[in-house]
């Protein structure tokens, strides 16, 4: 089998040319992008560039703990991305998304590894880094997904229907039935978009992992069979971190006392 | 007059402004008794709505506490607390589709599990208030203010509270209805075996004369003096 044709630094460039289509878009209809997007071809080529060499060094140095750093600062880079997103936020909101940003995609990472590929079972170290950290970004990358727009909709939900909530309260309604209603809108609002992207994948896109694989020359069905693994860890990670991170916020917003804390959500700016 | 068992009570009762400086309730006692009619007068923003809210333990409290029938309220037992001690919000929400699904929502709640919705009763509480069953089919979006707060009232009282604790109820509704809200209440009180008192916050003291035997005058998040006008 052959590999894919390497790029030279040439070839790169001519792909990153393509950018001035943007940039000339940009300028007829004058949106303003050109600095964002200078910033952002600029972000993309050094962000990649920079992991390739941090995975080329932890690939070859092959130790448990550098894997594990590497997966936490992940993690926390994806907790934080997640409530960058929202619109409102309480005090505790970083510290909920990364819990359940960890507690989700680790849990899943972990069954993907010795459960389904056992990769230790294969001679390998449970660490191994072409599965973790790849698999884990994966995760992380659609997890943070459903973290952010569960967090968005629980504060947009629990702050349009206050008035709602607090006559549940006043009704004699327990926290969690005057909270139900937006829990249940948040967590469905986190989990839409990966149930759309299963419902379209091979028709509408050819997912990444897959098309690298494809251009490694990889057999495509042995290919299909690791896209429709990472499908499934994606979706239960997402279902999981969601529904995490909307009980978390519902915690801090709901007081024991059956009280519900509007002042807490503060809208950001 | 007899001495009748007090059911609701405020004892030293604090509440912070979130910027931690002012107090919004301060020292703030007072009881309700079986059968009391209390109304609350004082300027707005004096702390009267914050004080309902308090005394139906819906915020947090800085200092003092809220007692029933003598003890304190644990934790677990505040959603039955709030079914008898039934704190009606100054501007009503009403988010079920109809009128009747609004009033039948309760029933879903585990406090109100044991209760069912009587439409009998609901439509002669209705013609007490000049209004008929075509009340209930109403959608409650084309609901006006006035409408809302009988609504409102509807779904408090058929959920046989002890206590009713209302924000302005007849802020929104015209004269006549207004009259026959107080008639309403003032008889749900008195004219019951079951123990039942009211705490009503209103702005128009010649209200105020007509549905409270005590009246208590706040102002800056404090209860100044009681005047009682029993007759």
């Amino acid at each position: 089998m052959e590999q894919a044709v390497p790029l030279s630094t040439g070839q790169l460039a001519v792909a990153a040319s393509l950018i001035v289509i943007n940039g000339v878009i940009s300028l007829l209809l004058r949106l303003g992008l050109e600095r964002r997007l200078a910033l952002a071809a600029v972000r993309t080529v050094v962000q990649l560039w920079l992991i390739g060499l941090v995975l080329k060094w932890i690939f070859e140095a092959d130790q448990w703990y550098i894997v594990i750093v590497l997966m936490l600062v992940m993690t926390l880079i994806a907790g934080g991305a997640a409530v960058r997103r929202t619109g409102r936020r309480y005090p505790g909101i970083w510290l909920d998304s990364v819990i359940s940003m960890w507690a989700s995609s680790w849990l899943i990472l972990a069954v993907a590894i010795f459960a389904i590929v056992q990769v230790p079972q294969r001679g390998l170290s449970w660490y191994q880094p072409q599965y973790t950290i790849p698999l884990l970004g994966m995760i992380l990358g659609n997890t943070l997904n459903g973290i952010s727009l569960g967090l968005d909709r629980l504060g947009e939900e629990l702050t349009t229907k206050r008035d709602q909530v607090e006559t549940l309260l006043a009704l004699g309604a327990t926290r969690w039935e005057a909270a139900r209603a937006a829990i249940q809108q948040a967590v469905r609002t986190g989990m839409t978009p990966i149930i759309n992207s299963m419902m379209v994948v091979g028709l509408v896109s050819l997912p990444g992992m897959m098309t690298g694989q494809l251009l490694e020359n990889a057999d495509p069905s042995e290919a299909v069979k690791y896209q429709i693994m990472i499908m499934f860890l994606i979706a239960a990670g997402t279902s999981l971190g969601t529904v995490g991170v909307v009980l978390l916020g519902y915690r801090r917003l709901f007081t024991p006392d059956h009280q519900f804390l509007p002042g807490r959500l503060v809208k950001r700016r | 007059m007899p001495t009748e068992p007090t059911l609701l009570q405020a004892r030293n009762i604090a509440r912070r402004h979130p910027d931690g400086l002012r107090w919004l309730l301060q020292d703030v006692s007072l009881e309700v008794p079986a059968a009391g009619r209390l109304s609350i007068a004082g300027p707005s923003g004096s702390g009267k709505t914050l004080l309902l809210r308090a005394l139906a333990m819906l915020d947090r409290l800085e200092g003092g506490e809220v007692r029933w029938k003598g003890r304190p309220v644990g934790r677990d037992g505040i959603p039955q607390f709030r079914r008898a001690v039934l704190y009606l919000h100054q501007r009503p929400a009403l988010w079920d589709e109809t009128v009747e699904a609004a009033l039948r929502a309760p029933f879903s709640l585990a406090v109100h599990n044991r209760g069912q919705f009587d439409r009998g009763r609901v439509v002669r509480l209705l013609e007490h208030l000049g209004r008929d069953e075509s009340f209930l089919a109403k959608r409650s979006a084309d609901l006006s203010g006035g409408e809302m707060q009988i609504a409102a009232l509807l779904r408090a009282v058929q959920l046989d509270p002890i206590v009713l604790l209302l924000d302005e109820p007849t802020a929104a509704v015209d004269p006549q209805t207004a009259a026959a809200v107080e008639e309403l209440l003032v008889d749900w009180v008195g004219n019951s075996s079951d123990e039942r008192a009211l705490v009503w916050v209103t702005h128009d003291a010649e209200q105020a004369r007509r549905v409270a035997d005590t009246t208590l005058h706040m102002s800056n998040g404090t209860i100044r003096d009681g005047t009682s006008s029993t007759a």
